[in-house]
This record gives structure tokens, C-alpha cells and sequence, in this order.
């Protein structure tokens, strides 16, 4: 397609995307380099049932109300949110790198800060769950491929199930089940011997329930795209390697797993995009005080009593940063095949 | 027979009649709050109102919604249902009117302790108060020949008499859920000890002191008695494992009281054996390691005034003395309406009035504060770092969001 057609083609969408996401990520730029203003406060008594009057502070509606007015954005603070320690906290960083002398120990003070801990937990996830849930994918489209054709129906819905049911639910169902309770955490309680062994907690086995619960999550979504591809499988090909004398894992290794390349980087994109925005599952397992990702970031700071909009706003910049960097390669090469193209 | 029927029909309605005469209102009334059997009751009394649509949607969430949906103009919701920690929050996006006027017009019947002022103005009228106290089970105390305890410190011994005595695994409860539910935990403690959250007469925090290092330590010595799941478990979950028999002693809300022994599932041994008693102190304080808190309703700012005065009649109604007459209902809370005679279930809310127990503090940047504690906490009582590792975390992560909402210079 030539490129003047390509534009008129893509137009609509162009126009869509720029409405729908372009614009709202300039919105949450604007809110992250903007804070509130600064609070007029007062003294006041507050009187309340049972515990009778007490001097409080509040604040000065009216003085805060001019401000506002005044400027409406709030006010102007740059860099400063991105670089304080709820983010990427570079004064603390700096002191931590003074001050360790060992690897460890700045690893530890870095895992200290909420933005540094976050990540720690979400590369781990995306290393082990984005390789693993492809493979089990992969393993899952193989198995349910070679059934006999009455019973890949009912298979393909058991497979996909995991997906089909919401992310929070499907976290809440296993976080029952690993409480020392419930049936997988007593049964560890059994065969671990000791009464008061918890899975919940324990930080690296909360992460690997996580981590399990990832693959569980993602293998379907793996398993669809590679089973669709196993379908336009050449038969050729694959005969002439069995005469060849090539054995199932031969045929596997030299005929289908090339054959699906192409699908396997399309479906560790999305995986690796997933991944990156790890949430439900956190939630769901009440692992906040083991694991944090951005998103959950984001979500504790607009659900707490007073709401940090500038903070979540900055948390979720860099998450787009994050994906960005995370995605790169590929973008890199699309430029390339788009000059190619020229 | 047919004089009866008449009889009947015109009596039910006169009553009907009656009812309608009592609330009557002008305009829209949307009602928006949180999710628990004694708020239901309100809501429902409410909606008897008539003369205009009266709306409620009730959630555990009210909190994520009630802000945005009463910051435009004009706003969705006419009321919240709020707390002394929640209040804040809408007072400091002035999203909720002074109620003077209105109380002086439609006042009548309120008592003058169920007024929240602030400065002068009437921010909320509360309908219920509440507090976390003990909740033990007498017969497992017995059983392990102990006395009631009466502070923290006497709580670890029956502790330990009860788990060497083998009676149960993990005594103690506590709604120690990394977040919210563990930085009140904490508050509790902390203002036992008596620590003060702020330097005084500004937003710097101060709970990197004495106060706070021993709030901790006591905290990590009850965590020792509980179950090993305890930084998961919100106060759903401890209620839950408390009427499975599974928990001796824990301080919990007193609004959860009188569902200990009615909800279903609860076994003979926790129905017979389940008593309360007034909060703990610690440390040799005489202020008891506990929060006192409201529950009340608010009218939005961002409505016109014929809204305003219906909002303020529906909900006048739904905390009328009226309401309480229902054994059910009066049960469920600790209910600051005029008539109403504590319950049994109510007498650790009202110690903890009298032992001078402090009210959760109402001010603009308590609420960032919290969620510091909440997220940093954990990872002390994980023994992952040092108390003052932690509380000095708190202060820094408080800080960074105080100077963000420009508390904090």
C-alpha cells in the first residue's frame, strides 16, 4: 500500500486514537508536572459525640478558594513528584549509593523505596511468567491439536478457561485455597510438618504463588493464538519429515516451532505488555505487603482517605515509559521495515 | 365483618397517611455510603420519605466515589454517609455545605451531641459512634484459669497460659492487613502510648519517637499469638476465624458485637462463650489503646437549596427515634438517637467513651499519614527492618505526599 493511501486508510482510526488515547495521556502529563496548590491552615474546635471539643486544623476554604482560582492547574512543580520518594526518589538513591558498600546492601535500601521495590517484583514476574505461560501455551495448542476431533471441543473450552474467568476472581479462588485453611495450604501444612507454616506469609513463596498464578492466567491466551496457528500447518512438510524418519520432538523443534515464530514474538509482546501492568492478582491475594507493581502503586494512591492524583499521574507516566522501554526492540525494528518500505 | 374491613383499611390508611405527613419532601435525594447493616436500616427509614425520588447507592467502596460524585455542579450525590477519617476528605475539596441554617429550621429532635462542628459550623449530624474494644471468649479464659485482661501487656500472658495450656493454636486476633486496616492497628497503639501524630500545631509528622518504636515492638509481641496469615487478614477475615472458634481474645469494632453470635455458621462454643469488655490500655497509660469514631451524614454543597432542605428532611427521618424502636435495629449499633438504650453489645463502645479514648483525628492530612503507616509497616513486623527503619519510611513517604497535596512546604 502506498503510504498517501495508507494515511487516508488509517485516518479514522488515527483520529479515534488521538481522542481517545493521545489526548488523555497529555492530560496525565499535565497532572503530573502540576500539584495542589499549597494548604491554607487553620485552627479550629471541632466538637464530635462521646469525646466532646478538641482544637483541629483545617483548612481555610476561602484563602484556598482564591488560590485556585488564581491558577486553576494548581501549582507548577516540574520534575519534582517524578524525582521525590514516592517515585524515583533520586535524593534517596544517591544517599543509598554514598552510603552502601556493598551491592547488597544498596539492593537493599533500593527495595526500601516504593517505585525501586515495584519493579523488583514485576521483572521477576515478566522473566519467569512470559517464557513459561508461552511454553505452557505452546505445550497446551500441541496437546489439544493431536485429540481426536470430539473431544477437542470440550478441551479448547477446559483450556481457556483460566481466561474466561475474571482476573480478580480467579486470584480471590487460589488465595482461598493457599490459606492455611484452605486445601492447597493445609495440605503444604501437612507435608511441611509444621502448624504454623503460612505460604501467605512468606515473601518468596507469596511470589511464587503469584508468579503461578501469572502462567495459569496467561498459557490460554497462548494456547488460542498457537493452536489457530498449528492450523495452517503445512501437511507437507511435516510428512516429509516423518519420512525423513523425524521424531515427534524432531518434528517439533525443526518444523512447527519455526513455522510459529512469528506468533510466538506477537504473543511475548502482549504477554510482556501484561505482565508489565501486573494488578488483579496483587489485589486479590492481599500480597501488598510482599509484592507491589506499578499499577497497584496508582491504585493505592487514589484509594486512599486524601487521593494523590499528581503521584498517580506521575506513577502512570512512567508506566508508559516502562512499556515503552520494554517494547523498544520491536519498535526499532518496525521503523526499520517502514524505511525499508520507502 | 365489612364494618371491620373498613375500619381496618381506613386505619392502615391513616397510618400510611401519617408516615407521609411526617417526611414529605421537594426535591431529589441521592444517598451515597458505606455498606453495613446499620447504615441499610438508616437508608431504608429514608426512603419512606415522599414527594420526590430518593436514590442510595451503598458500597464498600463509597469512599473511591463519594469525592468525584459530589464535585460537580450540580452534584450527583445530595448526602454522604461519612466518618471522622472520611469527612475530611470531602471538607477538604469543600464539596459539603455547613448545615446552621437548615439545622435551625428542620433542627428539632436532634440532640446537640450528635452535631459535628467544625469552627463554628455544623460540618454532619452523626447517628452512631464506634469503637474497637476486647472481644474474648470467657469460657477458653476459664478453661485457662485467667482473668480478663485489662491492657496489652496482660493480653500476651493470657496469651501465652492459653497456647501452653494447648487450648488454642493462636489466641490473639487482629485485623493486621498490610494497608488501612494495620496502620489503625497502629494508630491505636501508638496514641496508647501516648504519642501524638504531629508536632504540634503543624503538618510534620512525629511518629518516628518512644511512642511509636514501643507501639511496634507491642505489636510484633501479638503477632507472635496470632495466626501466621495475620498481615492478609482485614477485619472480615479476623471476625471470620474469631467465630470459627479459632481466636481467644482481639480488640475489634464494636459494630461487629452483636453479629459474633447470630451470624450464621457460629458454633455453640462461640455463642455461649463469646464476651466484651472496654478497650485496653498499654504501657501503664490511662488512655485506652483505641479510637473512637462516628459514623453521620453530610449534605453535598453543589446542590440547589430545595435539594439541600429534602436531603436534609429524608435523612433527619432515616435517624428519627422511630428507627431504633425495632429491637432488630437498635441491636446493630451504638446509636447516638435520642431513646435509645445501650444493648449489651454496646457496653465496650460506651467504656471506651468513658475511659477518655481518644477520637480518630480529623485533620486534612491525617488521611495521608495512614496510608504510609499502612504500606510501610509490614515490612517491620516481617522482621524484614528495624522499628525506627520503619516508622522513619513512614515519615518519609508521608512527607513525600505532603509536600505533593502542599501540606508541606
Amino acid at each position: 500500500m502506498r503510504h498517501k493511501t495508507f494515511l487516508w486508510f488509517f485516518l479514522p482510526t488515527g483520529a479515534a486514537m488521538i481522542l481517545f488515547i493521545f489526548m488523555p495521556i497529555i492530560s496525565v502529563l499535565m497532572q503530573s508536572v502540576y500539584a495542589p496548590h499549597e494548604a491554607v491552615l487553620e485552627e479550629v474546635e471541632n466538637c464530635v459525640p462521646l469525646v466532646g471539643c478538641t482544637i483541629e486544623t483545617k483548612i481555610n476554604q476561602d484563602a484556598t478558594a482564591a488560590l485556585r482560582e488564581a491558577e486553576p492547574l494548581g501549582r507548577f512543580v516540574g520534575l519534582e513528584i517524578y524525582k521525590d520518594r514516592g517515585h524515583l526518589a533520586t535524593e534517596e538513591v544517591k544517599a543509598a549509593w554514598a552510603e552502601s558498600e556493598t551491592w547488597g546492601e544498596f539492593r537493599e535500601k533500593l527495595t526500601n523505596l516504593p517505585f525501586y521495590r515495584a519493579m523488583g517484583f514485576t521483572l521477576t514476574f515478566i522473566i519467569f511468567v512470559t517464557p513459561l505461560g508461552i511454553i505452557l501455551g505452546l505445550a497446551i495448542a500441541l496437546a489439544v491439536n493431536s485429540l481426536h476431533r470430539h473431544l477437542k471441543g470440550l478441551m479448547i473450552f477446559f483450556s481457556l478457561l483460566p481466561m474466561i474467568v475474571t482476573p480478580l476472581i480467579g486470584s480471590l479462588v487460589l488465595f482461598w485455597m493457599i490459606d492455611s485453611r484452605g486445601i492447597i495450604g493445609s495440605a503444604l501444612v501437612g507435608l511441611v510438618g509444621d502448624p504454623n507454616f503460612s505460604l501467605k506469609a512468606s515473601t518468596g513463596l507469596m511470589w511464587v504463588a503469584l508468579i503461578v498464578y501469572g502462567i495459569w492466567h496467561a498459557a490460554p491466551f497462548g494456547f488460542v493464538v498457537f493452536y489457530a496457528g498449528l492450523q495452517t500447518l503445512p501437511k507437507d512438510q511435516l510428512e516429509s519429515a516423518q519420512i525423513d524418519g523425524a521424531t515427534r520432538w524432531q518434528q517439533i523443534r525443526y518444523v512447527v516451532i519455526p513455522h510459529l515464530m512469528p506468533l510466538v514474538t506477537f504473543v511475548g509482546l502482549i504477554q510482556l505488555m501484561d505482565n508489565f501492568k501486573i494488578f488483579e492478582p496483587i489485589v486479590g491475594f492481599q500480597a501488598s505487603a510482599h509484592a507491589t507493581s506499578l499499577s497497584w502503586i496508582i491504585y493505592n494512591d487514589m484509594s486512599g482517605e486524601t487521593r494523590q492524583l499528581s503521584a498517580a499521574s506521575a506513577t502512570s507516566v512512567l508506566t508508559i515509559l516502562g512499556v515503552a522501554i520494554l517494547l523498544s526492540p520491536v519498535l526499532v525494528r518496525t521503523w526499520h521495515d517502514f524505511k525499508g518500505a520507502k | 365483618m365489612y364494618f371491620k374491613k373498613i375500619a381496618l383499611a381506613s386505619s392502615l390508611a391513616l397510618f400510611a397517611g401519617g408516615a407521609a405527613q411526617a417526611c414529605e419532601v421537594g426535591a431529589r435525594v441521592n444517598i451515597v455510603g458505606n455498606e453495613f447493616a446499620a447504615i441499610q436500616a438508616v437508608v431504608e427509614k429514608a426512603k419512606e420519605c415522599s414527594g420526590a425520588e430518593i436514590e442510595s447507592n451503598l458500597t464498600a467502596d463509597h469512599q473511591k466515589i463519594n469525592l468525584a460524585g459530589m464535585q460537580g455542579n450540580p452534584a450527583e450525590y445530595t448526602t454522604a454517609i461519612v466518618a471522622n477519617s472520611s469527612i475530611v476528605a470531602l471538607m477538604n475539596d469543600d464539596v459539603v455545605r455547613p448545615l446552621n441554617d437548615l439545622v435551625a429550621k428542620h433542627g428539632d429532635g436532634l440532640s446537640d451531641t450528635q452535631l459535628i462542628r467544625v469552627g463554628g459550623d455544623i460540618m454532619a449530624v452523626a447517628f452512631m459512634a464506634n469503637a474497637q474494644h476486647l472481644m474474648y471468649r470467657k469460657d477458653i479464659l476459664e478453661q485457662a484459669g485467667v482473668e480478663v485482661p485489662t491492657t496489652y501487656e496482660e493480653m500476651l500472658e493470657v496469651a501465652e497460659a492459653i497456647r501452653s495450656q494447648g487450648l488454642v493454636e493462636n489466641p490473639v486476633g487482629g485485623a493486621y492487613a498490610a494497608g488501612w486496616n494495620l496502620a489503625q492497628e497502629f494508630n491505636n497503639m501508638f496514641l496508647g502510648y501516648g504519642g501524638e501524630h504531629f508536632k504540634a500545631g503543624s503538618a510534620e509528622p512525629n511518629v518516628n519517637s518512644e511512642a511509636g518504636i514501643k507501639a511496634l515492638n507491642m505489636m510484633k509481641a501479638l503477632t507472635e499469638y496470632m495466626n501466621p496469615d495475620y498481615l492478609t487478614h482485614d477485619s472480615n477475615a479476623t471476625n471470620a476465624e474469631y467465630r470459627a472458634g479459632n481466636i481467644a481474645v482481639m480488640h475489634m469494632w464494636g459494630s461487629r458485637a452483636s453479629q459474633q453470635t447470630t451470624t450464621e455458621g457460629v458454633t455453640d462454643d462461640v455463642k455461649n462463650g463469646h464476651a466484651i469488655a472496654g478497650p485496653l490500655t498499654v504501657g501503664g497509660g490511662e488512655i485506652p489503646a483505641s479510637t473512637l469514631w462516628w459514623d453521620g451524614w453530610t449534605v453535598a454543597k453543589n446542590v440547589s437549596d430545595e435539594e439541600a432542605e429534602a436531603t436534609f428532611l429524608a435523612m433527619k427521618n432515616g435517624i428519627a427515634p422511630s428507627l431504633i424502636e425495632d429491637d432488630e435495629v437498635a441491636k446493630l449499633a451504638v446509636w447516638l438517637i435520642a431513646g435509645y438504650e445501650p444493648t449489651d453489645d454496646a457496653k465496650g463502645v460506651f467504656a471506651a467513651a468513658q475511659k477518655g479514648t481518644k477520637a480518630y483525628p480529623m485533620l486534612p492530612y491525617m488521611g495521608l499519614l495512614h496510608t504510609a503507616l499502612g504500606n510501610e509497616l509490614a515490612d517491620f513486623l516481617q522482621g524484614k527492618e528495624s522499628a525506627e527503619q520503619a516508622l522513619a519510611d513512614v515519615e518519609a513517604a508521608y512527607t513525600a505526599a505532603a509536600k505533593e497535596k502542599g501540606f508541606l512546604q
